[in-house]
């Protein structure tokens, strides 16, 4: 532990995220507004070769309705073929170690599972994928989802900044051009960057090892594959699908502390990014910076939260003769400490990535709430690629409807009246999620098929079945992951129920908030009076995180009460289950 | 209906498009320019013999059994150290199994290592790791270790220490990260040393 050392780490990531941030969301705005940009020498032919062999009008905008059909009907064609490529596996090449196919209810939640950007593992990866499974079934995912994510902020915003129009921008362009112009090429930058600190990038058949020490038992092998192609857009696109079970915490795939800062910053950039891009396409920056500071002050407790908890570590463990300063170790690697497994734990929480590089199951209970609250305030804290953008306005939709109540008048946002159409949207999208997670989590726990996949008694079981609906529904897909979801016996039920929950949590979000868009952009414009309600400045950013912690607060606080908080007391006394 | 079917065409057409170009193209061009620029590391950083026998990963931990090596931290990772087969035990802060696995292990490595009964433990020697194969234990951890391997091995202490500050790895940029001992690397140094007759 050197405290002095860790802030200087966090004010160095800090740092590099906010300096990124500018640039990063000027080159966003050129791609998705169809400006001009450096690369488009190189990759303006694919793109329009593209257009043409698909015969996408890319210059033909679509209204919310027909945006909202492409999106699904992409969506529906992905899940679908990744289903077929993953049962039919045994059969396809790319497989050195012989996988068979997977059976269809696991299939069927690794499709959605990555379909819809959550990448949730009910599978481990070493043991069950091929390198044709992780290249083609799962990576298309990690593009598209996140492509398809910023294509939906990118929508709501347009909705926001115009008036008195139709349409929106076209699904096909957007997802086109984020992948070419944003995502691919940062990808190819990272993946590199990462085989150099260490990562594995081969398609050698898993290696035998004659071990160093003699007389060690058994014939060990070492897991190979093309991994750091993968690992790099699974922390851009905020997917979070580990290349190996024990995901950014294997050696491999998070070689070193510098491959570790990296990764972090990879998850934050492009959500952060975006909140720059909403400023300049509603023709005011300050809103834009609220909305970021907002969210980074969110990020900030939840990290000083979480390293505080696991530095203070486990009074149990610690009366049994651990060093007290070490802190809470058990599930962390000792390259990056307590600091950057909690740094990496918000981060991941925060946006919708699941990636981990330390088990949260493990963690203390403060420390293991924090993630889990992170999910449930709908992963708006930065969050994942779009999909925390988006996620975020809802609550900037409801807190100036809130202060519009609070002082009698009509709410207006960027210069339109918010009208009773637009709060039932925003409130359907989160009392469906909320209700998603609360009614899952219920379902299960109290069933024998959902106390038959837990791996911890006590307090700590209900925990892990909350934090994997919670993980669902927000398309997270990190876990408390000793609850085995995919049991040897084969019961479907967690795989069925947890993709049902990913689907909700994804496209019961998406078609609200596209019908929101559309009705925002057909609004007409009202003058700002003084009495408009300034969505810039402190007073907005704060009652921006009181909306945010209030509606996250009022609607989970019972769940994680029977939960991680009351084993945080049964801890202190020293309880055991 | 005629604009969704007309929706699944082009989605169609575009997936099997992405699928070719992100699918295979991209993973093709990282290992295109990962095995020209850093083949070492993006064949999994290998130890091998002298006649090509590959004896393991000098990122990855394996099982070092006996007192004259150091011992990496304990691993869950399927039967242990199974770099098949990663990951971590996963037991929650009042599990019972966990505080029972926690204190069998303090006190063989107090036992191994011939400490006191109330000696503190470095809490990475007794709890497992996140992958089950972290390639490294913390340099408190290896110090308390080096008596009982410079013993069985007749060296001098301060030959072993030299060996464990040469195995100290991070921290990256000289603030990224906890320093750790790897382990892999230290045995492999051990081994390299002919022991006293």
């Amino acid at each position: 532990m050197n405290a002095p050392l860790d802030w200087l780490q966090l004010a160095l990531f800090c740092g590099v995220l906010l300096l990124l941030t500018k640039p990063l969301g000027l080159y966003l705005s050129q791609v998705l507004e169809r400006g001009r940009t450096w690369l488009d020498p190189i990759v303006g032919p694919l793109e329009r070769a593209t257009y043409r062999l698909c015969g996408i009008e890319a210059d033909r905008e679509q209204d919310w309705f027909g945006y909202t059909i492409s999106l699904l009907a992409f969506s529906l064609v992905g899940l679908v073929l990744t289903y077929l490529l993953l049962r039919g596996q045994g059969r396809l090449p790319l497989n050195p170690q012989h996988l068979p196919g997977l059976p269809p209810h696991l299939a069927f939640n690794t499709a959605v599972s990555f379909a819809t950007n959550t990448n949730w593992q009910s599978y481990s990866g070493e043991t069950t994928l091929s390198y044709f499974s992780q290249m083609v079934a799962l990576t298309i995912h990690n593009f598209t989802s996140a492509a398809a994510g910023i294509a939906v902020a990118a929508a709501l915003v347009r909705g926001l900044a115009r008036h008195s129009v139709r349409t929106i921008g076209n699904f096909w362009a957007d997802l086109v051009r984020v992948t070419y112009y944003v995502l691919a090429p940062l990808s190819v930058v990272l993946a590199l960057f990462l085989v150099a600190q260490g990562t594995i990038q081969n398609f050698q058949p898993y290696v035998a090892v004659r071990p160093l020490a003699a007389g060690t038992a058994g014939a060990p092998k070492i897991a190979q594959g093309p991994m750091a192609s993968q690992v790099a857009i699974k922390m851009l696109g905020t997917n979070g699908g580990g290349f190996t079970n024990a995901n950014a915490s294997h050696p491999y795939e998070n070689p070193t502390p510098l491959s570790n800062l990296v990764q972090m910053l990879a998850i934050f950039a492009l959500p952060s990014a975006l909140t720059y891009y909403l400023g300049r396409v509603v023709k005011n920056q300050r809103h834009g910076w609220a909305v970021w500071a907002a969210m980074f002050l969110l990020f900030l407790a939840g990290v000083l939260v979480t390293w505080h908890a696991e530095a203070a570590g486990n009074p149990i463990h610690q009366r049994l003769g651990l060093v007290a300063a070490d802190g809470n170790l058990e599930g962390k690697e000792v390259r990056f400490g307590i600091f950057n497994s909690a740094l990496f734990a918000t981060i991941t929480t925060d946006a919708s990535c699941g990636a981990v590089n330390a088990m949260h199951d493990s963690f203390t209970p403060l420390g293991g709430l924090v993630p889990l609250f992170n999910i449930e305030t709908g992963e708006v804290i930065f969050g994942g690629v779009g999909a925390g953008l988006y996620g975020m306005l809802v609550f900037v939709v409801l807190a100036v409807f809130i202060a519009g109540l609070m002082v009698g008048r009509t709410p207006e946002y960027l210069g339109k009246k918010i009208e009773a159409y637009d709060v039932k949207l925003v409130m359907l999208v989160l009392m469906v999620l909320a209700a998603t997670i609360l009614g899952g989590t219920a379902w299960a726990a109290r069933t024998d098929w959902g106390r038959a996949g837990l791996n911890n008694a006590g307090p700590h079981g209900f925990s892990e079945i909350l934090y994997a609906y919670s993980s669902a529904v927000g398309n997270n897909g990190s876990a408390f992951a000793g609850l085995t979801a995919s049991p040897a016996d084969g019961d479907p039920h967690y795989d069925v129920t947890l993709a049902l929950a990913m689907l909700v949590g994804r496209f019961l979000m998406i078609v609200p908030l596209l019908a929101l868009a559309g009705n925002f952009a057909a609004k007409r414009l009202v003058p700002a009076s003084a009495g408009t309600f300034r969505t810039e400045g402190p007073t907005f950013v704060v009652l921006l995180i009181g909306t945010v912690l209030l509606v996250g607060a009022l609607t989970f606080l019972p769940a994680l009460a029977v939960g991680p908080i009351v084993e945080h007391y049964l801890m202190g006394a020293g309880r055991l289950f | 209906m005629t604009a969704f079917l007309r929706d699944l065409k082009t989605a169609s057409l575009l997936t099997l498009l992405l699928a070719l170009l992100l699918g295979g193209a991209y993973p093709l061009a990282v290992w295109a320019g990962a095995q020209l620029c850093f083949p070492r590391q993006a064949n999994g950083s290998l130890i091998r013999d002298a006649d090509g026998t590959v004896r393991g990963s000098t990122r990855l931990a394996q099982a070092f059994p006996g007192p004259a090596y150091f011992h990496p931290r304990p691993s869950a990772a399927g039967a242990g150290y199974d770099a098949a087969n990663s990951g971590g035990s996963n037991l929650g802060p009042t599990s019972r199994a966990l505080a029972d696995r926690i204190a069998s292990a303090v006190t063989a490595f107090r036992v191994e290592n011939h400490l006191p009964p109330s000696a503190a433990v470095p809490a990475d020697a007794v709890t497992a790791s996140a992958s089950g194969l972290d390639p490294h234990i913390s340099p408190a951890n290896a110090a308390l270790q080096a008596a009982r391997v410079a013993q069985a091995r007749g060296l001098p202490l301060a030959r072993i220490r030299a060996m464990i500050a040469a195995a100290t790895e991070g921290p990256d940029l000289g603030c990224l990260g906890d320093p750790g001992v790897n382990v892999i690397r230290l045995n492999l140094s051990l081994d390299a040393s002919p022991m006293l007759p």
